[in-house]
């Protein structure tokens, strides 16, 4: 793709001026470092980090049945969420296979769906051809919102000092509508690397002063490339990656997020209810290498020289200094399996997930 | 990016040192800095043979992969085994102890002058 077709967030400015490696994320010139992977990954595990994720996609469903049409849409029971609270969820095909993972905002009126960037689109598009019977309004207002995550154990305390609101009183997975630094924000105790922090949702115009003060006070800017190393250390899924059109939530481990007892019906529903009793047909598992060598995306999962499965992701994790990864593998295949590294093959033990997880207080 | 006017160079971001009929081997600070922070690098048998273009390693930083060009050909005879340990030498310095491997040297490769290669970054920019 030609640099000129690339889309650029409100702070692309910002990125260049910190010296960033920019690169093409679906279809997005976006930062993938600025220092480098591991010491900004050390610095949202010790400290706080900032990233730029305005590339991600806001959906508001708006009217007297947007409820019925996210409840048929998303695999989460949304009802059950209350006004200030989010909730993550798939959105499936009928036939289970995931078209995204979202996360769900319920406001006093409305939902806000936050989408992948790479499925923006796609998912807008099934989102209205799936709901035309239904009083909703479905608007697509990702161009109009920055979102910046603030992230790491001093994430709290840092952007206390911007904010009259009392962060202490938003828990996890709420959010409350306040003013940063003087500007609108939906300011959401969410974040995608296993540690405490916040998501939030500023209009575009207001988001590079916000970026620059945070960083001014001493936020350290993190790149793409980080962002993956820390969702994968806490053992959080990324579409196209561990979920896609042929896998289930069920089979990517996010069963948590399905609500098959839901009393409303949603697209999906039947079939992961079948795959739920007959049993899946693949699983999600983490696992170390434990020879030399780092499992990427693709590579294959054998038992006995016999390909079982495939690697979804992996790295070599900055915190534990080992290599790990997440794999979809066939149901019979036990704790013990080797992965193809190029021309070798290494062995590898499932472990429990996440590789890591933060000390709370 | 340092590119140090003694050694020569390869298109695909190799340097190289000769010493009478020994060739030592590594990336270029270029390579490395667009790597970003290296974590593995697979190291050949001391003892294998390689042509010139072959491919003899793999170098990986967090987020790739790339492979390890021999720029000229010829047989290991030392491989720098503190990579094992510390790969980010790599990175430190990719012209002293970020080294890769030494090569007896049997065939010759198509070899860049400092200032070719320079040109070769100017022209990728």
């Amino acid at each position: 793709m030609a640099s000129e077709a690339l889309r650029r967030t409100p702070l692309y400015e910002e990125h260049k001026a910190l010296g960033a490696r920019l690169v093409d994320f679906a279809g997005w010139e976006m930062p993938v470092q600025y220092e480098g992977i591991k010491a900004e990954h050390e610095a949202v595990r010790t400290r706080v980090g900032l990233f730029d994720v305005s590339h991600m996609g806001e959906v508001v469903f708006r009217g007297p049945q947007a409820r019925e049409a996210v409840q048929r849409l998303v695999t989460r029971d949304v009802s059950r969420l209350t006004v200030g609270q989010a909730g993550y969820a798939a959105v499936c095909y009928e036939s289970g296979g995931t078209v995204d993972d979202v996360l769900v905002y319920r406001t006093q009126d409305d939902f806000l769906v936050v989408v992948n960037a790479s499925n923006r689109e796609k998912d807008v598009e099934h989102f209205k051809e799936n709901t035309g019977d239904l009083d909703v309004e479905v608007v697509d207002e990702s161009d109009q919102w920055a979102l910046l995550a603030l992230q790491g154990p001093e994430a709290a305390a840092l952007l206390q000092t911007f904010t009259e609101t009392d962060l202490s009183s938003i828990k996890y997975y709420r959010y409350e509508v306040g003013e940063v630094e003087g500007a609108y924000a939906v300011i959401s105790r969410t974040g995608y690397t296993g540690e405490d922090g916040f998501e939030l949702f500023v209009r575009s115009d207001d988001a590079p002063n916000l970026w620059r003060r945070l960083i001014e006070a001493g936020a350290a800017p993190v790149g793409l490339g980080a962002r993956d190393t820390l969702r994968l250390e806490a053992g959080m899924c990324l579409y196209g990656n561990e979920l896609d059109a042929e896998t289930t939530p069920l089979e990517a481990g996010i069963g948590f997020a399905v609500h098959l007892d839901k009393e409303s019906e949603f697209i999906g529903q039947r079939a992961l209810r079948r795959e739920q009793e007959e049993g899946l047909r693949k699983r999600l598992v983490g696992f170390k290498v434990e020879g030399r060598g780092i499992a990427r995306h693709d590579y294959p999962v054998t038992v006995d020289g016999e390909t079982v499965g495939s690697v979804t992701s992996g790295t070599l994790s900055p915190t534990l200094n080992e290599a790990i990864g997440l794999a979809l593998v066939a149901p019979g295949v036990e704790d013990r399996f080797e992965v193809a590294i190029r021309s070798r093959t290494v062995p590898a033990r499932a472990v429990p997930l996440p590789f890591y997880k933060r000390e709370r207080k | 990016m340092s590119v140090p006017g003694d050694l020569q160079y390869t298109r695909t971001h190799e340097w190289v040192r000769r010493e009478g009929d020994t060739a030592t081997v590594g990336i270029t600070d270029h390579a490395q800095d667009e790597l970003g922070d290296v974590v593995f690098v697979e190291l050949p048998e001391e003892g294998a043979t390689f042509g010139a273009g072959d491919a003899f390693g793999t170098i990986e930083s967090v987020k790739a992969v790339s492979d390890l060009y021999a720029p000229v050909g010829g047989e290991v005879v030392e491989v720098n085994s503190a990579l094992d340990d510390v790969p980010e030498k790599v990175n430190e310095d990719p012209y002293g102890d970020g080294w890769i491997v030494r090569l007896r040297v049997s065939g010759e490769g198509d070899l860049l002058s400092a200032a070719e290669y320079e040109k070769v970054l100017e022209e990728e920019e």
